[in-house]
């Protein structure tokens, strides 16, 4: 087996113009194989790798390279691997996070930017950017007036392109749905994907919340805002399928609980769900320390509850997580839960993390499993 | 009038039209149908080209699209018929995939027992094949005698220029696209069996008795794409007998593995499931008769 780029120049005892040709040649972190190799450089008194990978470390130490500026920390990820991560600095008491500067692999979300490494394998999804060939779908703004919610709701409403009123849609539902839009390239998304064929041709309502933390953590109120106000208001208003084989709840994170406790409030509602990295926090003792803080106590109750008393809230569920995510255990418990409801659950596991690509990258597998593509009507 | 001549061509990425049109020796305008590319339907030129210049769109797509707009009545009705149709696809998909799991895991099965087992799996798949053809038919029926669109001026108006068209055309080409639509136009603005036909992909498909739709998964890919079980579409115009076409067959079939051949070949039976890949041309005469070099499925599911 090859050695690694670091261990090489480290054999060379390099100075600083070797380092420099060093830094020159390679793209940071240096992925070869399996093996990552994350760098800083600068004087420090310390400097750490930090990332959620779960049974890692959060904080993984880097080496100072003898006798130059150099910090190194060599990390195993397997094929098909992508994490985010920032490099912890610090000067004598004086700790400072940054996004790694050799890096120019950026990912970005609601709570700040974080950098990116792409493991061996990992090829961003080709239908993820803008196509020239693809038809762009409509998005336009609805304010529905929301009485459960006591406030107006905007909605961003996607009209795939070549949108009829003479034909009919199924109804896609995104929490979120503004997140979506900016940071897992939502509409590029859905207007690919229908342009070839995988995904059927759909109305997507992009919905926001006001109070995440509250109104996604099991809420009657956001749940009652949904089934009974905006769903009949887009059927009523837009060419809908409008039976349950043409609605589907789609959420991650929260958003998955918002998804999930929303149909658990209308059975026979929704003909499928997709929840991606859901917050399906549970104890098996009701008393038990969950982890979570008091934002999840809502949470682990509606989980603890659903799977005391497992029920069918939909005909079919795309389930996903990230294996380097804290919530693939329970996730993966969940799965059980809902098969054992008489749901037909299809369980993607992905070798990412809790993040707005992750959930990006899942969303053709997701939307082709909830709303299959014409591909069996065209014969060219 | 009856038909003279059909010919089934493979799918037209490499265009054997043009050489193929020229052995009829056609005298006059070339009725077109390109409805199937939807929206791209007066994307027509090379098809003209390939024609010689001498094909006459029906627009049947457009002509389709213009029925919708101007009567609001019919369009609901259509609507509503789709509804149905979406509804009984859904149940029917939900059987097939019931029943042929069970004829998958027969199949597993050892022992003596097995063949007669297999018959009688394959019965069951038979039978839900043709109980979903028989209510896509009578959804059909319930239709046409709700919308009635023979009376209604829109679509008459459509029916008089297309027969009008049809009249003065030697010969109907009709393309593939969007094996659905096709079918639905052909029938809304009944076009007539002509003389001579020429059809590929989704155009032949349509002209047959029944329709079969295919896809299996793409190994390298393991997106899910729905279903991936055949499933009969609708009896077709049944201008061509006899035959089930598979287009495409080498790019969206498993061909190499027999026993999914034969699931096909069965189901399809009595007729015969025909392969039409790239350079294909069968002449089916009147339209009843395989011509000896039609690739067909066996029923042990290989191409011969």
């Amino acid at each position: 087996m090859k050695r690694l780029a670091i261990n090489r120049l480290r054999e060379g005892r390099p100075d600083a113009a070797a380092v420099d040709r060093f830094l020159g040649r390679h793209e940071v972190p240096i992925v070869e194989g399996d093996r990552c190799t994350f760098l800083w450089r600068g004087e420090a008194d310390a400097v750490h790798l930090v990332q959620r990978i779960v049974g890692l470390p959060d904080r993984i130490a880097l080496r100072r390279l003898w006798g130059t500026d150099l910090w190194y920390v060599v990390l195993e990820l397997p094929a098909g691997s992508r994490i985010n991560y920032q490099l912890e600095v610090r000067h004598g008491e004086h700790v400072e996070s940054t996004n790694d500067p050799l890096n120019p692999n950026v990912s970005y979300s609601p709570v700040g930017a974080s950098s990116v490494c792409f493991a061996h394998g990992y090829h961003t999804p080709d239908w993820t950017f803008p196509d020239p060939d693809a038809r762009p779908g409509e998005l336009t703004e609805l304010v529905v007036r929301s009485r459960a919610l006591r406030r107006d709701t905007r909605i961003r409403l996607y009209l795939p392109a070549r949108f009829r009123r003479a034909t009919t849609y199924p109804l896609l539902v995104v929490h979120d749905g503004s997140d979506f839009l900016q940071y897992a390239a939502a509409k590029t998304v859905l207007d690919n994907l229908i342009h070839r064929l995988d995904v059927a041709e759909v109305v997507v309502a992009f919905v926001d919340p006001h109070d995440r933390l509250a109104e996604y953590a099991n809420s009657a109120v956001h749940a009652r805002f949904v089934t009974r106000e905006l769903v009949p208001r887009l059927e009523a208003e837009l060419p809908l399928v409008a039976r349950p084989s043409g609605r589907c709840l789609l959420g991650s994170s929260f958003g998955a609980v918002a998804a999930l406790s929303t149909a658990y409030r209308a059975p026979d509602t929704y003909g499928s769900l997709v929840l991606m990295s859901g917050s399906f926090v549970f104890t098996d003792i009701a008393a038990a320390d969950h982890g979570g803080g008091p934002v999840f106590d809502p949470v682990v109750r509606f989980v603890n509850r659903y799977r005391a008393r497992p029920r069918r809230l939909a005909d079919r569920m795309f389930v996903s997580c990230g294996v380097y995510e804290p919530l693939i255990t329970p996730n993966r418990s969940m799965v059980h839960t809902f098969e054992s409801a008489g749901m037909v659950v299809r369980f993607q596991q992905t070798r990412d993390g809790h993040s707005w690509e992750n959930w990006r990258d899942s969303l053709r597998d997701a939307l082709s499993w909830a709303y299959p593509g014409p591909q069996k009507l065209f014969y060219e | 009038m009856s038909i003279v001549r059909a010919l089934v061509l493979g799918p037209q990425r490499r265009p054997t039209l043009a050489a193929v049109a020229r052995t009829l020796d056609l005298a006059g305008p070339v009725a077109t149908v390109t409805a199937g590319w939807q929206d791209r339907e007066p994307d027509d030129a090379e098809l003209d080209a390939l024609l010689d210049g001498r094909s006459v769109n029906l627009r049947l797509y457009a002509r389709w699209q213009d029925v919708l707009a101007r009567d609001p009545d019919y369009a609901a009705a259509e609507r509503e018929y789709r509804a149905a149709l979406r509804e009984q696809r859904e149940l029917y998909l939900i059987m097939l995939d019931g029943v042929l799991r069970a004829l998958y895991e027969v199949a597993r099965h050892g022992g003596d027992a097995v063949p007669a087992a297999n018959a009688d799996a394959e019965h069951v798949v038979r039978l839900v094949d043709e109980r979903h053809l028989a209510r896509v038919c009578e959804a059909r029926a319930s239709f046409d005698a709700a919308a009635r669109p023979a009376e209604r001026a829109v679509v008459a108006g459509h029916r008089a220029d297309v027969a009008e068209i049809l009249d003065a055309a030697s010969a109907l080409v009709v393309a593939g696209g969007h094996v659905d639509e096709l079918l639905h136009v052909l029938r809304l603005f009944a076009v007539p069996a002509p003389a001579v036909v020429i059809a590929w992909s989704a155009g032949a498909m349509a002209l047959t008795e029944r329709v079969l739709l295919f896809h299996d998964p793409d190994p390298h890919d393991a997106a899910p794409h729905g279903s991936s079980h055949a499933e009969f579409l609708d009896s077709g115009l049944g201008w061509l007998r006899g035959c089930v076409l598979l287009p495409h067959a080498r790019r969206r079939l498993r061909t190499e593995d027999p026993r999914r051949m034969a699931e096909l070949a069965f189901r399809a039976a009595p007729a015969r499931c025909v392969i039409l890949d790239d350079g294909v041309r069968l002449d089916l005469g009147s339209g009843d008769v395989l011509p000896p070099d039609a690739r067909v499925v066996t029923g042990d599911g290989w191409i011969a």
